[in-house]
Parts: structure tokens; sequence; C-alpha cells
């Protein structure tokens, strides 16, 4: 059984016509555990959409979403919250780091509502990423780089099965994208965390053994492309 | 629950300034109201005399409430003497326990200087059960010029007991007013904390024989010399009287008030309570202005929460997208605004304290009524649960706005 399925999702918003606009239907797709894949697409295509979707912050308008066999997508809210919590790392484009955090406490932020904070296991993973100098100093006192480090490391900081990753270098330079890639793949292996990575890089595309085009899980796309 | 404290520590912290103002803001409300309840209260207590020593105050016709402020707290002037012939027949009133003379009418360097009998040291109950005690020396001779202080006047004039003094008459004290007559300091008592201790005891002769004090017949009380003067010359300005039962007083009052000769102020709380029934607005009006504080300061903390909302919208959304439920982001900006107001109310404790040590000071300098700042009073609990239900209230509508923050839009 697949760690993550998707079957018949669809979600729309309404145009600026006012009329309503299809931007995600996808039929089928999924994920197994501990596996690593990177989707490819531009900019505004419905990626953000999809990993929204599958962490249960947009509910989609039709069809369900299943991880390890239970609908999450039927889960009431307080449920997802918790599913989330346990289950889920999300690293976003602009590490949406908190300001009055500091980097330990933004790490630990990221375990509170799962299985509760453990200071020692935020320390080591800060550590293990080359920020255990770093542990006191809110993010505008970091470097981009480091900043993106601490988000990777709060999203693997509940040693989730299931980590979104949405354009995780688009902020960084590409001299420091593909080291941080690599390091949030190698967390996610030694925790055998599945991976999922929407990118529209082809440094970071390449980095990936298996990676499919979001065309080719969005029909919404392909509809979109024949009709232009 | 840690998360919730995690959070709100740490929001608190980030926002420090706004934090330390509302935190003030709350903490004056609270200290305000609590100050106003308790001053107000005591001094309620404090003045309607409900522990005085003794029942009523006999004087000449007029306002009874001004010979209780005459006596008991030495404040304003006697309207008026009586005969001394009064004071003897009350005296020998069955039913009274004892009935003291008060005559005045000098003062040294603004304390005033009150005529009477030694059982103003025998018998008289300055409060229910207490008698006067001497922290040195004794009472005075009635047949010398000799002179007991109050704990306070023996403390601020930095006199003792065999140092001499000349009164000044009149009630308020000018250099060019000195009596020549000098008495010597016999005895100091022990502070009371009533205003007996801004007061100089003297002979009731001794008020007589004062130059310039005419007796009824227009001779100076000075020239009579060291004879007693004859009962039918004497006058005093009022009499304190303490019954053995309430009902002699029931009797005797209407009796008394109904002549055209005296005034019988009698029970003394009455007198107080009427008067401060009718000053009551006053305390009324503080009370609003209290109120309102408390609101301006429920208001300010809604803003101060509120104007952080918008740069907060990403913080909640985050929280969100980590796990956190909907309602532990409501809970924490509740909580937040909860321990604003939980803060500003032990700072607000502290203002109290502050606000009743100088009201203390000034009440007692002025009446010499000196109030119990460590006494309890219900709004010392009550303010600050209110205060902290207010800080609440005004999270509710904060915590609505980050309540229903659109997660996904926030974070794209």
């Amino acid at each position: 059984m697949a760690l993550l399925e998707l079957n018949g999702v669809r979600k729309g918003y309404p145009s600026p016509e006012g009329e309503a606009q299809t931007v995600l239907d996808v039929p089928s797709f999924s994920l197994e555990a501990g596996a690593e894949l990177a989707i490819a697409g531009t900019s505004g295509c419905g990626k953000t959409t999809l990993l929204n979707i599958v962490a249960g912050l947009l509910s989609p308008d039709e069809g369900e979403v299943r991880f390890d066999g239970d609908v999450v997508s039927d889960f009431g809210e307080a449920r997802r919250d918790a599913w989330r919590a346990k289950e889920l790392g999300y690293v976003f484009q602009t590490f949406h780091l908190l300001g009055g955090y500091t980097a330990l406490e933004n790490v630990l932020l990221g375990m509170m509502f799962g299985p509760g904070a453990d200071r020692g296991r935020a320390q080591a993973l800060l550590e293990r990423l080359g920020l255990g100098h770093r542990l006191s100093h809110r993010p505008s006192q970091l470097s981009i780089g480091q900043q993106q480090r601490v988000s990777l490391a709060r999203a693997l900081a509940n040693q989730p099965r299931l980590v979104l990753a949405d354009e995780p270098t688009g902020n960084l330079d590409p001299r420091f994208a593909l080291e941080a890639l690599e390091m949030l793949r190698s967390l996610c292996k030694d925790t055998g965390a599945a991976l999922l990575c929407v990118s529209h890089d082809p440094r970071v595309l390449d980095a990936f053994e298996e990676r499919v085009d979001f065309a080719d899980v969005n029909v919404a796309m392909q509809r979109e492309e024949e009709r232009a | 629950m840690t998360s919730l404290f995690f959070i709100v520590q740490r929001s608190l912290r980030q926002h420090l300034l706004s934090t330390v103002i509302t935190v003030i803001a709350a903490g004056l409300a609270s200290g305000l109201v609590m100050s106003v309840f308790n001053v107000s209260a005591q001094s309620r207590s404090a003045f309607t005399g409900g522990d005085i020593g003794y029942d009523g105050v006999l004087g000449a016709k007029g306002s009874p409430l001004q010979h209780v402020l005459n006596t008991v707290y030495h404040m304003e002037s006697s309207p008026g003497n009586i005969p001394y012939a009064m004071y003897r027949e009350m005296k020998e009133t069955r039913g009274v326990k004892y009935a003291i003379p008060y005559a005045v009418g000098d003062n040294l360097y603004g304390y005033r200087i009150v005529g009477t009998t030694r059982e103003i040291f025998d018998v008289f109950e300055y409060q229910a059960g207490k008698h006067f005690e001497f922290a040195e020396g004794g009472a005075f001779d009635e047949m010398s010029r000799s002179a007991v202080f109050g704990a306070t006047v023996a403390s601020k004039l930095g006199l003792r007991v065999g140092d001499t003094f000349s009164p000044y008459h009149g009630f308020n004290f000018n250099p060019s007013q000195l009596h020549e007559e000098v008495y010597t300091i016999s005895g100091v008592l022990k502070p009371t904390n009533t205003p007996s201790d801004q007061v100089i005891w003297i002979p009731l002769e001794g008020i007589y024989r004062m130059e310039g004090h005419l007796l009824p017949d227009g001779t100076d009380g000075k020239d009579i010399g060291a004879v007693q003067i004859p009962e039918e010359l004497k006058e005093v300005s009022a009499v304190m009287v303490k019954f053995h039962s309430p009902g002699v007083g029931m009797l005797l009052a209407p009796e008394i008030n109904r002549g055209d000769e005296a005034t019988f102020a009698w029970p003394i709380s009455d007198v107080m309570l009427s008067f401060l029934g009718k000053l009551a607005w006053i305390t009324d009006i503080l009370r609003y202005v209290a109120y309102l504080v408390v609101v301006v300061a429920g208001f300010g903390l809604l803003a101060s929460v509120y104007n952080t909302m918008n740069e907060r919208r990403r913080e909640f959304a985050v929280l969100r997208a980590l796990g956190a439920a909907k309602r532990t982001v409501f809970s924490a900006i509740v909580l937040e605004a909860a321990t604003i107001a939980f803060l500003g109310s032990l700072l607000g404790y502290a203002l109290y304290a502050a606000v009743m040590v100088v009201s203390a000071a000034i009440i007692k300098h002025e009446t010499g009524v000196v109030l119990e700042t460590l006494t309890f009073h219900p709004a010392l609990l009550w303010t600050p649960v209110g205060m902290v239900l207010v800080g609440a209230i005004a999270g509710v509508f904060p915590a609505l706005k980050a309540y229903s923050t659109d997660v996904a839009r926030t974070l794209a």
C-alpha cells in the first residue's frame, strides 16, 4: 500500500470574471513510503495547491487524499491538525521562520504540536546541519542559507513519514542550493521519510532519480495546454 | 498547554515595548480601582467612629457635626460654650459612665491645646476599651501649669517631659498671639493612631487662667490668680459623654436637643454617617472614573494585541501549518491578553500600596486618622480577577481574527 494516494482530486477557484476555474485535477497519484519524488512545473501551475491539499491546509473540491490508507481529506479539522503535526514536515520556499523565536525555538515549535518538544533532538539536528553555534540566534541574525537549514531541521524535527518541499532552494544562492537539497534528502533518508519535492529548477530536478512533469499529474494543465 | 505558554511568552518578549506599556496601563487601572475602594471604605470606617470609645458630645446649640469634628477629630472650631453647670449636670445624670469637659481656644505651633480634667487619662476611652498610656512622665497636676503631649506633637516639636512652652491664642498659629504663661510638660502619651496624638492636654483651669481669656462676667481669668474660679463663672466648649447603655442616650438626646441652650450630638457614628452620606457622590464619581479607566485599559489592551495581528498573521499560519489547532491559536491570543492584564494587576498591587501609603500619610497629617494600608478589602481580590477577565475579553476579538486566518493564502 502506498504511503500517499490521491484519487480524483479536483480544486478550483473562481476566475476574475467569476467563472469556476479548475486549477488542479489529479485523477491518480501515489508515493511509496520512504520514496523520493520530484515534480517539475513552472511557477503558478498549481504545484503549491497540490502540496497544500496533501498537507490538509486546503480541502479538495472533489476526490480523496489517503495517507497510509486513511482518508485524511475526510478528517475533521482537529484530527487533520494532529495528523499534520505528527506525520508531516513542510519546507517552504521562503522558509517561514518566526522572527521572535531563536533557531532552536523555531525547531522546538515544530515538535510542540506533535509528540512534544525534545530540546536534545532539536539541538542535535541543528548541530548536524552545522548550526550548533547559532542556536540562540534569531532568523534575522542568520544568513539565508542558515535560515534554510533551520527550516529543514524544523520540518524533520518530528521525524515525519512525509516531507513536502515547495521550491526548497528557490531563495538560495546557486552555490548553496544543491548543498541544502542534499541535506534535505539525506535527513529524509536517515529518518525513512518520503520526500515530495516540487520545483522548476532543473538543477534540483536533476538531483532526483524519480521525477515527473506536473502536467502528467495534473490533467487540468493538459486541458489548458490543449486549449492554448 | 506547554505550547500555549511557549507561544505567549515568546510573543510578549517579541513585542516587549507594547507589552510593557499595556501592562503599565492595566496596572494603573487596577491600582486605581483598588485604591479608590479601599481608601473610601477605610475612611468611612475611620470617620464614622465605629470604635470611638464614647457615645456623644454635648455642646452649645449648633451643628452636631461641628461638635463631633471639634472633639473627636480636633478639627473645626467650637460653635460656642455651655455653662460649667451643664457639664456637672450631665456628669451626675444616672446612666452616664463618664462625662469629660473639653475646652479649646489655644494652640502650640498649630497643634490644638485642650483643657480638660485628669479623667481623660483615668477613665476616658479614646477607642472602645482603650485608655491613654504614658510613654514617659504622667498626668498633669490640675492646680499647676503642666501639660501632657500627644505622641505626634511631642515627636514633631521635639519636646520631652520637663521642657516648657508658652501657648498661642486661637486655633491657628500666629506668632503675635503668644501667651505669657509658661507650661511644663508632665507627660507624653504613647501613640494611639488617632487624632488625639496631635493634641496637647492641659488642666481645664489653665484655659480659664490664660491671659486674655475673659470669663462670662468680663473679668480676665488671669487675674483670678491661683484661686479656683467659681463654677458659676466657668464654661466649657463641649463634654464627651459615655453611657452605661445606649438607652440613656435615646432618652437624653431628644430632651437636650429640644431646648435652646445645647446640642447633644448622639450617636457619633450617625452624625458622621450622615455627613459622609452627603459626600458619597464624590466617592461615586471616583469609582466611575476608576471603572472608566479600566474600560480604557481594556480597549488599550485590545488595540495593543490587535495592532500586532497583521504582522502576526503569517506567524499564526505557520503555527497552523506546523499542526497547531485553531483553538490553540485562539487560546494563545486570549491567554496573551489575559497575561498582560494579570501582569498589570501585579503592578496594580504595587501602585495600590504606593497610593495607600501616600493617602494614609496625607489623611494622618490632615486629621490624625490612621488608615491601615494592609487591611484587606474584597476589591483587592476581585479587581485583579476582573482585570484578567477584561483582558481575556479584550483578547477575544483579535483571537477571532487569528482563528479565521486562511493558512494556504497567507503562506503563499
